[in-house]
């Protein structure tokens, strides 16, 4: 449902990517781990539309969306998860919840978003930054899924967060994998993403540098952790 | 005790000036990013185009109170669609200069046209005179202005936090990045916003024009002190800037009974405290500004 294709782009002065190519297909998930600087972030940006590529092609459920707005691109289905969780003080959480236009008819409603997070329920009228670490990357992904996007982009979800939390994102990140929905999981913690990932992607200094199955992936833990410097 | 009443009374009825005129700061920041310096020039022309108005229609007060603002409106849209939305992607200093720029230009055309000498305003029967509560004597219009400005805030706050535009605004505001992200055409509510903005202003000009002298370099002076009130209320901050705006009236309205003096310097000294106690202003985030 995503291929990227040569995706260059440019941070200031320097070049940031460097020709990357990449591919989620539908219910996969697919984690791409690298150090920090190695372009993880202005890959997700230039993906969601926010961070002007200087090159190559982004196609999403068959359309080209390479010179497309962020608004235009969320309305097509794509939906991010921001790596500061991306929640904001100004809006409670239920509005925090309904900002976002829907974008197709797997669009979760707020009931289910409620049965599915009931601390969100119980907090829907306080301002949405209230909320603990926690809550808020389960608002974050709960405001995705009511859009119905069809794509996950998320950044850096187990940041920060005590393991039982990282095992419950890992759960929905799992039930989101069975609707069928694709998940682009951009993640430091190679344990965490090992646990919900099919395929992982190594970013190196703005180009992918390794691409593995999960079963080479376990092979290979050890020099993965090592060239991540964990 | 009387003369206090009165002076808090003249106190909120200039604040109401300053708070809406802020309110349509706050908001054209919050959107757009931009300073919009020529805020004191819409606001002289809101009165003067209220002081033409009954000139040569013959229209009162309170068809101007509904006309002029619509105007206003017309008028904002155009110098956004015209001039302003080809330096949003520039850095912010371009649209302060701009603006700052068509200031001169709107200031010198009003005194081309309309000399520096002020023009005259007759407010309408109901409105004149004064009113007396229980013992109190207090000017009629003083307490209209009041009401009227309160009214408007409170529509304006609950549109603000009760309507989807009102979400909208605020997370636009707060994260612009993020609200395109998650799929809020943000662009499209730029051009309204501003003309909001521009109403708003003209709308404190209609109110002013019965209060104050109706000169070309009436919005001068105004636009600075607005500049103290945004800054005290917190930029971007909405509620701050009503707060502030009769917060300010009250201190502008009590110095110039005891201290006439330094009543301007007592805002600026008002503002420079509360910088340095909560750099953000009263109400401002660190997020929203940042």
């Amino acid at each position: 449902m995503l291929e990227v294709t040569n995706l260059q782009a440019w941070y200031g002065l320097a070049q940031a990517l460097h020709g990357v190519d990449l591919r989620v297909g539908e219910g996969e998930v697919v984690a791409l781990a690298g150090r920090n600087g190695a372009g993880k972030t202005t890959l997700v940006r230039c993906l969601i539309g926010l961070h002007r590529q200087a090159g190559g092609s982004v196609r999403f459920l068959g359309r080209d969306v390479t010179g497309m707005a962020a608004h235009q691109r969320a309305r097509a289905g794509m939906g991010w998860v921001q790596d500061d969780r991306g929640i904001y003080a100004g809006l409670t959480v239920e509005e925090n919840l309904l900002l976002p236009p829907r974008v197709s008819d797997r669009a979760w409603t707020l009931d289910r978003v409620y049965e599915a997070f009931p601390v969100l329920a119980d907090r829907r009228k306080a301002s949405g930054t209230t909320l603990s670490g926690g809550e808020q990357q389960m608002l974050a992904i709960a405001r995705v899924l009511r859009t119905g996007a069809r794509l996950l982009l998320m950044d850096e979800p187990s940041e920060g967060l005590a393991p039982v939390i990282v095992a419950r994102i890992g759960a929905i990140i799992r039930e989101i994998k069975a609707t069928g929905a694709g998940v682009l999981l951009i993640e430091q913690n190679v344990k965490f993403a090992a646990t919900v990932a099919d395929r992982h992607y190594l970013l190196s200094q703005g180009r992918i540098v390794e691409s593995l199955d999960s079963s080479d992936f376990r092979r290979r833990e050890g020099e993965l952790l090592k060239h991540l410097g964990i | 005790m009387n003369a206090v009443l009165q002076y808090a009374v003249q106190g909120l009825a200039a604040g109401s000036f300053y708070a809406l005129a802020a309110l349509g700061l706050a908001v054209i920041f919050g959107v757009l990013g931009v300073v919009n310096f020529a805020h004191g020039a819409f606001y002289m022309l809101g009165a003067v185009a209220a002081a033409v108005l009954l000139d040569t229609l013959d229209l009162s007060l309170w068809w101007s109170l509904l006309v002029v603002p619509v105007l206003m409106f017309g008028f904002g849209v155009a110098v956004e669609r015209l001039l302003v939305q080809w330096l949003l992607r520039l850095d912010p200093l371009y649209n302060f200069l701009l603006t700052f720029g068509l200031t001169l230009v709107l200031v010198e055309l009003v005194k081309q046209r309309y000399g520096v000498s002020g023009l005259p305003y007759e407010l309408p029967g109901p409105l004149q005179g004064r009113f007396d509560l229980a013992g109190v004597v207090l000017p009629r219009y003083q307490l209209f202005v009041l009401l009227f400005s309160l009214a408007i805030c409170v529509l304006v706050w609950l549109v603000m936090t009760r309507s989807r535009v009102g979400m909208i605004v605020r997370a636009s505001t707060e994260k612009p990045d993020l609200a395109r992200a998650l799929g809020i055409n943000v662009g499209r509510w730029v051009t309204p916003v501003f003309g909001f903005g521009v109403a708003l202003a003209g709308l404190a000009g209609v109110l002013a024009a019965p209060f104050r002298a109706i000169t070309a370099e009436m919005g001068n002076n105004f636009a600075i002190i607005l500049f103290a009130v945004v800054v005290i209320g917190g930029l971007g901050s909405i509620v701050g800037a009503v707060v502030a705006g009769f917060l300010v009236g009250l201190v502008e309205a009590f110095g110039q009974a005891y201290a006439p003096t330094f009543a301007q310097i007592f805002i600026f000294v008002l503002m420079a405290l509360i910088i340095l106690v909560r750099p953000a202003g009263l109400f401002g985030r660190k997020e929203a500004t940042a």
